[in-house]
């Protein structure tokens, strides 16, 4: 059933890499079908975990001595690494944050200071939780309004509908780059162009985008955009915000602390330059070191080469698992990341899950952090088998097998 | 089913210990789930759902001044058949009882990840909501 890939990258090098992928579960090798909660991570990036902190430990930003020197050069590597990875201008436009939900919550505050009653904020019904209820909690503290585009029955947005949501007071238009449940790719360059024609800000949530898509702020033109390292194969508890300079400089600091100051008194604080005003506190210094080795790598691969390959396993997804008796896969937007979201008629998805989990296969199952977005497909939740740039098509073919086996259990 | 949640919960663990392999039990669990008398449908309201991310469960409890009867459903068979289970081992009994129950035959046959927090299944708030009734129907009767 299996074709060899015509991809340009070796997979068994690739897997060999993730150590963890070698292991059994419930006696039987792990199929991670996962990837969109969080991927894997390369030895690359686990041995400069290991290597930060035997070699270099020490605060960064403070210290004249030695240690804290190259461990402030490493940090600061890696802020240069990302804004190359995205094409920001200047590395200072990136702001290191704990995730994508940090970096969303950083720009709902400081924006939400600039916001005024009456105005209005855009989201869409594609969205994750994340990306709901910061705006959600930021208009009830400014009485701003939500407003909320709709989609199709496929889970593309509605662009008439949005293009009619826009007007003078619309300020600020917040949205995914990849739905987390759908995979469906939005239009972020179409939709930024018309929010910018009424002067709104741009917010995207990146989460799903950087390990699939090689993302490009300027040509995208967002002012705003949020990323997770755990999910592009990077540390956990790390993330940055991409702000355009004339944004980060107009909004005020989000936390106070250390870091964050160019002079104190009791009277009055003086602010850091970017993109220190915003870094409050000791950052997660491992976190950041070791995410360069993760983009290093993507970058060794090369994201166009991991884009075909894994569209190819989307191809090959698609087709195999609607080969499933009374599989309904629910997204199918033509642009689309290789993730699919099934439920099998008259069955629920966690007795799915739990049995696809006896056989070692790793699928999300549930509302996937975005009920809105569930209530609109009419489906209490949904399967989820997220592909990452180490999924074969073998594994695709266990996955459909395990349906296959477990299917006619609970009928 | 009268004899005391211990011995229920000890002929559930015999049960279970004749399974081979992870169908078999399962298969028994689906079984179970299907069999579970369904609530009645006036208790299937807001109030007496558990709600969990994954499935959801209904609960519903009546006491005659002596002993405990529960009645519940869930909308994953899976759920409905470890319900089963904890209905078979709870029910018909007194609130004492049911506050003092050892639960710990869920992990004897292998079923204990459906009671982490992390599956979000209802279970644990069921189970939960269990011997609180229980507390709740004891205190009446004091």
């Amino acid at each position: 059933m299996s074709n060899t890939s015509t991809s340009p990258f070796d997979i068994e090098a690739i897997r060999s890499q993730f150590p963890v992928l070698e292991r059994e579960v419930n006696g039987r090798k792990l199929v991670y079908m996962d990837n969109g909660a969080t991927t894997h991570k390369p030895k690359a990036m686990t041995n400069a975990i290991t290597s930060y902190y035997e070699t270099i430990n020490s605060n960064v930003h403070r210290g004249v001595h030695h240690l804290s020197q190259r461990a402030t050069d490493a940090f600061e590597l890696t802020r240069e690494k990302l804004r190359a990875h995205i094409n920001a201008e200047h590395s200072y436009e990136v702001i290191f944050t704990k995730g994508t939900t940090d970096s969303i919550n950083t720009v709902a505050w400081s924006f939400g200071e600039l916001v005024k009653p009456g105005d209005e904020i855009i989201i869409s019904t594609l969205e994750h939780h994340s990306n709901i209820v910061p705006w959600q909690m930021l208009c009830e503290r400014k009485g701003a309004t939500l407003k909320v585009i709709p989609m199709d029955d496929h889970g593309v947005l509605d662009m008439e509908a949005f293009k009619a949501l826009l007007n003078e007071k619309t300020v600020l238009v917040a949205f995914n780059h990849i739905s987390n449940a759908l995979g469906t790719i939005n239009p972020v360059k179409e939709m930024t162009a018309l929010a910018h024609e009424v002067d709104a800000a741009v917010v995207i949530d990146g989460a799903q985008s950087m390990p699939h898509l090689n993302v490009d702020v300027r040509d995208l033109d967002v002012d705003f955009y949020a990323i997770s390292a755990h999910k592009m194969y990077g540390p956990t508890g790390i993330g940055a915000l991409y702000g355009k300079e004339e944004w980060l400089n107009k909004l005020p600091p989000y936390q106070g602390g250390g870091e964050m100051i160019d002079t104190v008194t009791f009277e009055k604080t003086t602010y850091a330059g970017l993109p220190h005003k915003f870094e409050a506190g000791t950052p997660h210094i491992e976190g950041v070191i070791a995410w360069a080795a993760s983009i290093d790598w993507l970058n060794e691969l090369g994201m166009e080469n991991i884009s075909a390959y894994e569209q190819e396993l989307l191809e090959y997804g698609t087709e195999a698992l609607l080969s499933v008796e009374g599989l309904k896969i629910h997204g199918t937007a033509p642009n689309k990341s290789a993730l699919f979201s099934f439920n099998i008629d008259g069955l629920h998805h966690y007795d799915i899950g739990t049995l696809l989990d006896q056989l070692g296969i790793a699928v999300r199952t549930g509302h996937h952090c975005t009920q809105p977005l569930m209530n609109r497909m009419e489906v209490p939740g949904t399967i989820r088998a997220s592909m990452g740039l180490y999924n074969t098509k073998e594994e695709i073919d266990t996955l459909v097998a395990g349906l296959n086996r477990v299917i006619p259990m609970l009928k | 089913m009268s004899e005391s949640i211990a011995e229920r919960t000890d002929d559930i663990v015999d049960e279970f210990d004749m399974f081979e392999d992870w169908m078999d039990k399962y298969d028994h669990i689906i079984s179970l789930g299907k069999e579970l008398p369904l609530i009645d449908e006036q208790y299937k309201v807001e109030d007496n759902l558990i709600k969990g991310c994954q499935s959801r469960v209904w609960l519903h409890a009546d006491y005659d001044g002596e002993k405990v009867q529960f009645t519940a459903d869930s909308d994953a068979i899976i759920t409905k058949g470890i319900i089963a289970l904890m209905i078979r081992a709870l029910s018909d009994q007194t609130p004492q009882a049911i506050v003092d129950a050892d639960l710990s035959f869920v992990d004897q046959i292998g079923l204990k990840e459906h009671l982490s927090p992390t599956r979000a299944n209802g279970l644990v708030s069921m189970i939960k909501q269990m011997k609180f009734y229980a507390l709740a129907f004891q205190s009446k009767q004091a």
